[in-house]
């Protein structure tokens, strides 16, 4: 029955493509909902399926079962395969727990400054207005809720451009999108193939506030060419940031404006059930983890004689 | 856009816009001028209420210009704490965890991409 703990560490490689589909087949602002979900459950079952390894092997060393008050040794499949489990187990989950302990440090302290500074700072409405030569421009959450942009990112834009801006920003905040971004940047962190997921996340919050933009201000065409002027800008001037790996895939700023640009889909119902894959996909490992940890549970009061085999 | 339509929008949501059209012109404007690089459908006096608003909130600075006043926003000490924030956050590369930036770094490819689009929308 330990097999059954594998299953929600292999079944989160499925989740990239399959969110990919969510994406692609639901409304933004409903995909966001179902992908942080997703990567939330799919995050937790592979963290018990590990925690519940690295038990079993505890248990099963000699020194410790005592401790654990077993009678008869753990039943469990042969020790060439629980042992390695186990330690491997242990590794992850301590690497893991390292990288998200440093992450959130960071991420507080920055926020903190950047909310700080904000605070300090007399406000125009919700706007912040940093002199920049770098075009940038974020929704900064928090109360009240800002919007940071750089004077060379206002420059660039026309007034209308700017209006469409303010209204993705001002999506960002209201929708609370910085939980979601939070919540897949846990994701990532507790298995690697959650990372691409984390993407698809960070794209259909970028989505959602794209669609709410271009209902606030009644025309989608203006959103997208604001969206290709802020990205072409800020890709002339010679940035600060370490660029990263290009990728081989059409980037995320292409593809909110192609969305933008084509006509609303149809979104027929008979294509509905392949965007749910990913929500049976994560049914299938929380359900295999909880019967993995269960059977454990189980095992382990047979050890401790609680229970008869 | 309709007067009405902008007459009705949140007071910080019209100051936001007016500071924008401050910085984005990057000299002192009027009244009048900034009614007019807005483009929306506000009425002056709106527009120089807006302004009177900033200016008593320390905001923008303003100078004598024919029988009105010209109006620029306050670049001082405050300006260079925000800048400070900006390094702060400039530092840390993966900011967009709680922090949804309006675009992303673009890939190769994309630039190109983008221009067709763009060019596309001039066309029609």
């Amino acid at each position: 029955m330990t097999a059954l703990l594998l299953v929600p560490l292999v079944l989160p490689f499925l989740a990239p493509a399959l969110a990919r589909r969510t994406l692609d087949r639901l409304a933004p602002a409903t995909a966001l909902w179902i992908l942080t979900a997703s990567a939330l459950v799919l995050a937790g079952a592979c963290v018990a399926a590990l925690g519940t390894l690295v038990l079993t092997g505890l248990l099963k060393l000699p020194a410790l079962a005592p401790l654990g008050e077993l009678v008869h040794p753990l039943r469990t499949p042969s020790d060439y395969f629980v042992l390695p489990a186990a330690v491997a187990a242990t590794g992850v989950l301590t690497l893991s727990a390292l990288t998200l302990a440093r992450s959130a440090f960071r991420q507080a302290r920055a926020f903190r400054t950047a909310r700080t500074q904000a605070d300090r700072r007399p406000a125009a409405g919700d706007l912040c207005v940093v002199d920049s030569p770098h075009p940038d421009a974020y929704a900064l959450p928090g109360r009240p809720h800002r919007i940071v942009v750089t004077t060379a990112m206002l420059r660039s834009l026309g007034p209308a451009e700017r209006e469409a801006l303010f209204a993705h920003e001002r999506a960002h905040n209201r929708a609370g999108h910085h939980y979601f971004l939070a919540a897949a940047e846990l994701a990532a962190h507790c298995h690697p193939a959650l990372r691409a997921v984390r993407d698809t996340i960070r794209l259909a919050a970028e989505r959602a506030a794209d669609e709410t933009a271009a209902t606030a201000v009644g025309d989608r065409r203006l959103i997208a060419t604001a969206i290709a002027r802020a990205a072409l800008a800020g890709h002339a001037s010679p940035s600060t940031r370490p660029d990263f790996a290009p990728a081989a895939t059409t980037g995320p700023v292409p593809q909110r404006v192609a969305a933008l640009l084509a006509p609303s889909p149809a979104r027929s119902r008979a294509r509905r059930p392949t965007a749910l894959l990913l929500m049976a996909c994560t049914a299938l490992s929380l359900a295999a983890g909880t019967a993995g940890v269960v059977d454990f549970h189980h095992q382990v009061e047979i050890a401790q004689g609680e229970e008869s085999p | 856009m309709t007067d009405a339509k902008d007459e009705r929008r949140p007071a910080g949501e019209l100051e936001a816009a007016v500071m924008a059209a401050l910085w984005a012109a990057g000299v002192p404007l009027s009244a009048g001028h900034v009614q007019v690089e807005l483009g929306s459908g506000l009425a002056r006096t709106t527009v120089t209420t807006i302004l009177t608003r900033l200016h008593e909130k320390g905001v923008v600075s303003r100078e004598r210009q024919g029988r009105g006043y010209a109006y620029f926003p306050v670049q001082d000490a405050p300006g260079l704490t925000a800048r400070r924030m900006h390094t702060e956050l400039d530092r840390d590369t993966d900011r967009e965890t709680v922090l949804a930036r309006f675009v992303a770094q673009l890939n190769p490819g994309d630039e190109q991409l983008l221009r067709r689009l763009l060019e596309q929308e001039g066309d029609e």
